[in-house]
């Protein structure tokens, strides 16, 4: 694998991340719970999908094939999308997504932060961007889940439960292959093992702060960014590039 | 090849005219979106810098700009959009934040105030500049905007984030 090639993995990985995590933002579009928060979900999708466009883009210009941001996201099967799995799994209801949000925004806070001062100096400047958008959406997140955690009892049965369903899927955000290795030694990629410390802080912080408990169950699912998904992430997909493959080249 | 019978700053001054689709009473040129004209025997290069990754007001504001620059026979012309260095709130012209305010939207604090995750900065009311403001929500009718309420006038207002 040469540098380029890893670059490309790297990029698409954290492009798919955006795109399906935008996605499932997306889908809260006039069914939130107030108005306010109506705008703050798609806000923050769109926020992803700018995400998304840049990291895409850049990868098509590595793999030197021609390929666009657009062909990535619409012309990749479940296979060949690289997203951590955490980012696919259907939203049972507003805990559950601001909860996931807490997880993977404050993740990608820490990520990008570290990633400012990457040596290429597209992934630098990418992330100048992202880290400023993320600390909004980590903030924001971080309100909610403590409002929700410490407030009814409903709201906090449905905070604790939803933790309880995703952390499972919270160890794989930190995982590394060849590519990440390759990228770390040449100061491109980011120190997952730096970021983890400064995410388990933060996240901890706020559970206490929520008064929600640690889920006991150590067990950790693996397979997105080597391409093995869960069901939902088919579905994502056959909705999402629908029309690319019904009209191959279609255009506004 | 060119005849470069148009100059850098003709051309920026020609740009100027653009307002931002989003926020109308605002140029391009005092956002800070407008970063250069590079002429060479290619044509002419608009460089801009988006402000918000996803903001689809780039779009709009490409195509203004091409259309503007065709309206006057500038050819060929060419838009490129620059990450590097990222934009900053702290390239608004104060006249722009003068504007802004005017208009009823609170400019940005300098980006310095960025710095925390949380920090809790004071928003003064654009209305009657009252400092007993209080934040409704994060995110609001674009992504560069949160939603505030002013405690003494009782008024709504947006305010432009720091960024």
């Amino acid at each position: 694998m040469t540098e380029q090639q890893a670059l490309y993995k790297y990029c698409t990985q954290l492009g798919d991340n955006a795109l399906i995590q935008s996605y499932r933002l997306a889908e809260w579009c006039s069914r939130a719970p107030i108005l306010e928060e109506d705008l703050a979900l798609t806000n923050m999708a769109l926020d992803m999908t700018g995400r998304a466009q840049l990291l895409l883009q850049y990868a098509g210009q590595l793999a030197g094939k021609g390929q666009t941001e657009d062909d990535l996201a619409y012309r990749r099967s479940e296979p060949e999308y690289s997203n951590s799995l955490i980012m696919e799994l259907p939203d049972d209801d507003f805990a559950f997504t601001m909860v996931r949000q807490l997880l993977t925004s404050t993740f990608e806070y820490f990520l990008y932060s570290a990633l400012t001062s990457s040596t290429d100096k597209t992934v630098a400047a990418i992330a100048a961007k992202a880290v400023k958008e993320a600390k909004y959406h980590m903030a924001h997140t971080t309100d909610w889940v403590i409002r929700l955690g410490d407030g009814t009892d409903e709201s906090s049965r449905r905070t604790q439960q939803a933790l309880n369903k995703l952390w499972p899927y919270t160890e794989e955000l930190f995982e590394t292959d060849d590519a990440h290795k390759m990228l770390l030694a040449a100061g491109i990629a980011a120190d997952v093992n730096k970021i983890k410390a400064s995410w388990s802080e933060h996240i901890n912080a706020t559970r206490t702060a929520a008064k929600i408990t640690m889920p006991s169950d150590d067990y950790q699912h693996s397979g997105g960014t080597r391409g093995i998904h869960t069901e939902y992430l088919g579905h994502i997909l056959s909705e999402m590039q629908y029309l690319q493959r019904a009209y191959p080249d279609a255009k506004w | 090849m060119v005849k470069t019978n148009h100059t850098r700053s003709e051309i920026f001054k020609l740009l100027s005219a653009i307002p931002d689709p989003e926020i109308p009473v605002v140029n391009i040129q005092e956002m800070g979106m407008l970063r250069d004209v590079i002429i060479s025997e290619e044509g002419y290069n608009v460089l801009l810098t988006p402000t918000y990754t996803g903001c689809p007001a780039m779009a709009q504001i490409q195509h203004d700009i091409l259309a503007l620059l065709a309206s006057e026979h500038i050819a060929p012309a060419k838009v490129t959009l620059i990450l590097e260095p990222a934009w900053t709130t702290d390239w608004m012209s104060e006249q722009a934040k003068e504007k802004l305010k005017k208009y009823g939207i609170a400019p940005p604090l300098h980006s310095s105030c960025n710095q925390g995750v949380f920090a809790n900065n004071t928003i003064h009311c654009p209305l009657c500049n009252s400092a007993n403001t209080s934040l409704i929500s994060r995110f609001g009718s674009t992504p560069c905007k949160s939603l505030y309420q002013c405690n003494d006038c009782k008024e709504p207002f947006e305010y432009f984030k720091c960024h």
